[in-house]
């Protein structure tokens, strides 16, 4: 790494840091007690969270006719938000795992985040395949145990249980490569921490990680087989998720071109995500250092590629349509167009293809308010197109008799309001208890793009460190 | 047993790799590094060995597939076969989505639990780092005293040439510290 380094690279992390500084920078957030804008923040996510909770045991207490859903239009609102969230979780693992295999060390100030972020959004998805349901308490019958029943096993040629296997999976191994990432900085916690509960808690959380560089040769394989079993992974999880659509006969829903359209809209939205968490993250945290404008601009820059890949998905499906000689195609993209849900479509298509398109222009990825506003827009965006094309297609379906409209409720609406709560007070917890940056990552890239220290100075007798004014060590 | 060790204490990536190449090619033991982060290179100037965890993770990896397609196979079209619109009761591709899960799932899974196991970590266990300063940005050498052509002198001159903030002398009785 210090070798690579030349004048022409430009730091990934500003102010001339050591690592000393870094470890201080990071840790002291979470020393000190929280902020007011924090703990706004963290009551009203946990207002929506309780408003979430509300909702859910109505709507499980009642039944299911606390939705707007008809005998025509099936899902809705519940699989649109478990797709929203699925797809927004997918960032994460492509920050933390595929441009890690990619060596894009700049993933180092933002992979723990991003990873954090992938969790809860999971958590988020995880909840609402349940909820619809309608009986949740008979969720574990998706696992196939041997049980009383039969044993009655489930049926391994559904996407329903594909999607079941992918989600645990993705959250289990999304949560193991996110804490075996963290243990060197809960150690270094550990170690920082005042004797007491603090301390004792992170001495067990860091399972005794010592720093001995035959742990981290170890540590680094397993860090690179964790990364390379969630590159697929990723992939195989949003491709799943897509079959639970391209496996049917609805129009609009059965093409092959699902499986890589779903993967770049959830990359879109997670990115956006991403870009949306950072930027609150380093105004509110003082973390400019670290996550700097250039991390923003190369974000944006990799948001507006997949921004692209949706735009191109969206002009191969209608080309499609029109090309497939099937009425009932082509009648459902113009209905998806110019039908009833026409303005979520519109919406759909300005949020995550036009405006997006101003990432182009360096002043717009450098400026962390517009950066913002286009995440947040995009993310709209994204929602809308799940919508749409879940809602669009079953609402007009094959026989005009049995055509139906659907509005949500204002319980569907309130679950939704609920799971962004969730995320929210997941994700600013999180903030205060572990580092938000991979302490032990960004010591080191911290010699990219700097220059090389004077060559060694033979000096008589050992010094005490200059930068920490601390002699001879324990 | 009891093992002598030497311990030098660095603050720079650069000096650490320079030092711990220099003190193997003097023919000394380098027992271990403790450091606050990966440095590239480091194991290659420890002389240490990959680690072989790629090889638990595609044992363990197949091992998972199999035993999927065996299960999906044995509940699907033996223990309770059923007609499922007319597909086969055996269908294969149907199969590789949940295949290719638990694959990921046991490769991953059994690799961390490897790890875990030849790293020695696990809840409780006492960190013992010759400097608490490692997990912050201390980077410590230590070499064995073994040889009898041990010379401490040597040593000191060699790591001074790296910039080395102390030079400690330990004696150990720890098994945990020694390995």
């Amino acid at each position: 790494m210090a070798s690579a380094s030349s004048a022409l690279r430009p730091p990934l992390i500003a102010g001339e840091k050591t690592p000393a500084q870094v470890t201080k920078d990071i840790c002291s957030v979470l020393d000190s007690k929280p902020t007011a804008l924090w703990w706004s923040g963290f009551l009203v996510s946990l207002a929506f969270l309780l408003l979430g909770v509300v909702a859910v045991t109505y709507q499980v207490a009642v039944g299911i006719g606390t939705w707007g859903l008809n005998s025509t239009v099936g899902w809705a609102f519940d699989i649109t938000n478990f797709v929203f969230w699925v797809g927004i979780g997918h960032a994460g693992t492509l920050i933390s795992a595929v441009l890690f295999l990619l060596r894009q060390q700049w993933r180092t100030s933002v992979n723990r985040a991003a990873e954090a972020m992938t969790i809860f959004a999971v958590i988020c998805a995880g909840i609402f395949p349940v909820i619809h349901m309608g009986r949740p308490w008979l969720a574990h019958w998706m696992i196939p145990y041997p049980n009383m029943r039969g044993p009655l096993w489930v049926n391994f040629r559904s996407p329903l249980v594909w999607d079941f296997f992918a989600i645990l999976t993705y959250f289990t191994i999304s949560l193991t490569f996110w804490y075996v990432g963290m243990l060197p900085d809960l150690a270094t916690i550990r170690d920082r921490a005042e004797p007491g509960f603090r301390k004792k808690l992170f001495g067990v959380l860091a399972l005794g990680w010592d720093g001995s560089y035959r742990t981290w040769i170890r540590y680094e394989t397993l860090y690179k087989l964790l990364a390379g079993l969630g590159t697929p992974l990723v992939i195989s999880v949003h491709t799943i998720v897509s079959w639970d659509f391209a496996t049917s006969v609805i129009p609009g829903w059965h093409t092959t071109i699902f499986p890589p359209y779903f993967v770049a809209g959830a990359i879109f939205s997670g990115m956006s995500m991403v870009l949306t968490l950072m930027i609150v993250a380093r105004k509110t945290m003082g973390l400019e250092d670290y996550i700097t404008v250039g991390h923003l601009e190369k974000m944006a820059k990799l948001t507006l590629a997949v921004s692209l890949m949706v735009g191109l998905a969206y002009l191969t499906e209608v080309f499609t349509a029109l090309y497939s000689g099937n009425p009932y195609e082509q009648f459902a993209f113009a209905n998806r167009m110019f039908g009833p849900l026409g303005w979520a479509y519109w919406i759909m298509v300005t949020c995550n293809v036009g405006i997006s398109q101003l990432f182009w222009f360096r002043q717009v990825r450098t400026h962390w308010g517009a950066v913002f506003c286009i995440a947040i827009l995009a993310n709209v965006g994204m929602w809308f197109e799940r919508f749409v094309i879940i809602v669009s297609s079953l609402e007009r379906d094959f026989l005009p008799s049995s055509w139906a409209d659907y509005t949500p409720t204002s319980i569907e609406v309130a679950t939704l309001l609920g799971s962004f709560g969730l995320f929210f007070t997941c994700f600013l917890l999180f903030c205060r208890f572990v580092p938000v940056i991979a302490i032990s990552e960004v010591k080191g890239v911290l010699n990219v793009g700097r220059r090389r220290e004077a060559p060694p100075v033979i000096s008589a007798s050992p010094q005490p460190n200059p930068a920490e004014g601390e002699g001879v060590p324990a | 047993m009891s093992a002598r060790q030497l311990l030098g204490f660095f603050d720079d990536e650069q000096d650490i790799l320079d030092a711990t190449r220099a003190v193997r090619r003097n023919g000394f033991v380098v027992s271990d590094v403790y450091a606050p982060y990966a440095v590239h290179g480091l194991d290659k100037a420890m002389g240490l060995q990959p680690s072989k965890l790629p090889r638990v993770c595609f044992a363990l990896g197949l091992l998972g597939a199999a035993l999927k397609v065996w299960f999906e196979i044995w509940t699907s079209a033996v223990d309770w076969p059923i007609n499922v619109g007319g597909k086969p009761l055996n269908s294969l591709p149907a199969f590789v989505p949940v295949t290719f899960e638990v694959m990921v799932l046991f490769a991953g899974m059994s690799t961390v639990f490897a790890f875990v196991l030849v790293a020695r970590l696990y809840p409780g266990r006492r960190a013992t780092p010759p400097d608490p300063a490692v997990s912050d940005y201390r980077f410590v050498l230590v070499i064995d005293e073994t040889d009898a052509a041990f010379d401490p002198e040597v040593l000191h001159k060699l790591l001074r040439k790296f910039r080395v903030r102390a030079i400690e002398e330990r004696v150990t009785t720890d098994q945990e510290s020694a390995r």
